[in-house]
């Protein structure tokens, strides 16, 4: 019987260091199916943000650049104004894209370079144990919000792929999750389309998805998922929020 | 090709071409934005990269993208600029990448004034961003020489893979000057097949490339750490370049000045020869790696009493100076940074209040 499911070609063999019940891994084994399945991998360029996916080149085949804090949309501006034959993707966290790097996303979306990027946005920071995001939701605690994060004080939740969208210059913004079976199905159709319009010359596109961090969040994996599902999906809702014509 | 007469930031865009980079990211700020104004008119003409970014701290790692990916590159800014790009310095010299950066130095400290200065001595030879790492840096003290360096940091920032910076300042980058760029200073670029993320088929390898600076073992980034200081240990070896003028004779001070103020220093030193005061010159012509044993001897000259570090700020190289010295003449210094330069008769009063003591 031959197989009929397996690893990805694009991804390496080496155990992730990423928590139990975390949506990292999913959304990194989307990512090297489509690379896969576009047969790009020979030709494509990732950059790792600061942030839990730091090491995410240790799991992906391609080339790889790690990025300062913020700063990935810059770099990946850098490479494809230089190498405009390459495929160049970010993969960032709401930490990194949204409050260190919110300049340079919002510029290099404005400006329409030709890269995709990963938007993983799970509402806290995981990498240096869960403080306070601009995502972070009203109410929720977190190490640096540890009464609930206070809108009167920091202001409400940033939706990024809105903000982005209400850019002219950008082709596809979308905002996705990777929740249960069919969302991840979803997710997986907006991150092949995203690479799909970089291959054809299309400016900038974004893919957000809307994850889970048990281990900041101080839930199980099974109630994080829910909780994603009752607190996160109502106010980050899913859907193309700009798409090419 | 003949000699043109250009101003100091439209030669440096040129001799930047003329090198052979083709790929420029910018912030505008005074006094250096006709940098930005010429190649973005020149670039397309010569099929190149133009990109004003939205702000220092993008571009920096525009650069960093660009030479991470294998492309020869290289940016211009002012002081407070190239404060914004010291976080992408050190991530850039930590990742070992080849960019080239020119810094037309204004007055600080803050925003400080738009008129020539010497005051990020420091920061371009010490550091600026985190961590253990060094900028190879030339220093030019003419349009012509700015010329040169711009081209040469390309090979220079290949050969260690490492960021090499002009360090000039906002009199060398608004002068008019005739300059000539030498077509012997034209080069390849070095083979980056080895590192640089330039795609895996591009270099037909099933080897993937990883352009990074995070070493969480603790073994791992002290040897990482060992590595970048073997390149500054040979470019110390190496690169050392500096001017000599009137040092065979007696003379009874040495100055040391680099940049436009040794050029004012010049002219003081041809004066006082004529009053019949013999005084040496040392100009550096690399702020790191710096003459050190070369300022020693010349403070070791058997008439020199004193010496003196002569600079646009308020005492920065002065320290380096001392270091070369060892305490074997007594180290003075005087300087400006408000943005007037000192004038020759200035120079020629400190000199001689420095030998008041024996007349």
């Amino acid at each position: 019987m031959g197989k009929i499911f397996t690893k990805p070609r694009s991804l390496t063999d080496q155990p992730t260091h990423y928590c139990p019940g975390c949506t990292h891994g999913i959304i990194h084994r989307l990512v090297a199916e489509t690379i896969d399945e576009l047969g790009i991998e020979e030709r494509t360029v990732g950059i790792a943000p600061v942030g839990c996916a730091v090491l995410a080149y240790n799991y992906f085949t391609c080339d790889f650049q790690e990025a300062a804090h913020g700063r990935a949309p810059a770099m990946a501006t850098g490479i494809k104004r230089v190498r405009p034959d390459l495929v160049v993707f970010t993969y960032q966290g709401d930490g990194d894209l949204a409050s260190i790097g919110m300049g340079e996303i919002v510029h290099a979306a404005n400006r329409g370079e030709k890269f995709t990027v990963i938007f993983v946005n799970n509402a806290v920071y995981g990498m240096t144990g869960g403080q306070m995001a601009p995502t972070t939701m009203p109410g929720q605690r977190t190490t640096t919000s540890p009464l609930g994060r206070n809108v009167e004080e920091v202001g409400m939740p940033i939706k990024m792929a809105e903000l982005l969208a209400a850019l002219q210059t950008p082709a596809y913004i979308t905002r996705q999750t990777v929740i249960d079976p069919k969302s991840i199905r979803r997710a997986k159709q907006a991150i092949r389309r995203a690479f799909e319009y970089q291959l054809a010359g299309r400016c900038f596109s974004l893919v957000e998805l809307v994850s889970t961090c048990p281990t900041n969040w101080g839930m199980t994996p099974v109630e994080a998922l829910a909780w994603a599902r009752d607190t996160l999906l109502p106010y980050y809702q899913i859907g193309d929020f700009k798409v090419p014509e | 090709m003949g000699k043109i007469l250009m101003k100091g930031n439209e030669a440096i865009g040129e001799a930047a071409i003329r090198a052979g980079c083709l790929n420029y990211f910018a912030y505008p700020i005074t006094p250096q934005s006709e940098v930005a104004e010429y190649l973005a008119k020149r670039m397309p003409e010569v099929g190149g990269v133009f990109l004003q970014g939205e702000s220092e701290v993008a571009v920096g790692y525009m650069l960093f993208g660009a030479a991470g990916a294998g492309e020869r590159v290289f940016t211009t800014s002012s002081s407070p600029g190239i404060s914004l790009m010291s976080e992408a310095i050190s991530y850039i010299a930590a990742a070992q990448l080849p960019v080239v950066f020119v810094n037309i130095i204004r007055g600080g400290p803050g925003l400080g004034g738009i008129l020539p200065s010497q005051g990020d001595y420091f920061q371009a030879t010490k550091g600026g961003g985190h961590g253990d790492y060094h900028l190879l840096v030339l220093a030019p003290a003419s349009v012509q020489e700015t010329a040169e360096m711009v081209m040469m940091a390309f090979p220079l920032a290949e050969k260690y893979r490492n960021p090499v910076m002009i360090l000039g300042d906002g009199l060398i980058g608004q002068m008019m000057e005739p300059v000539e760029f030498p077509e012997q200073l034209r080069t390849a670029p070095s083979d980056k097949s080895g590192w640089a993320t330039s795609g895996m088929a591009t270099r037909g390898s099933r080897q993937r490339n990883l352009v990074k600076s995070l070493f969480l073992d603790p073994e791992a980034l002290n040897n990482q750490n060992l590595l970048l200081k073997s390149k500054y240990d040979q470019m110390r070896r190496e690169e050392v370049r500096y001017e000599a003028y009137n040092l065979d004779g007696d003379y009874r001070v040495l100055i040391v000045s680099y940049g436009t103020m040794s050029r004012v220093c010049r002219t003081a030193v041809d004066n006082l020869k004529a009053e019949g005061l013999e005084v040496g010159l040392l100009r550096p012509q690399t702020l790191f790696p710096f003459p050190l044993e070369a300022i020693r001897a010349a403070a070791g000259g058997p008439a020199c009493q004193a010496v003196i570090s002569i600079e646009m700020s308020m005492g920065q190289m002065v320290e380096d100076v001392e270091r070369a010295v060892c305490g074997i003449r007594p180290v003075h210094w005087y300087g400006k940074c408000g943005g007037d330069v000192p004038t020759p008769e200035e120079v020629m009063d400190v000199v001689r209040g420095l030998l008041d003591g024996d007349r």
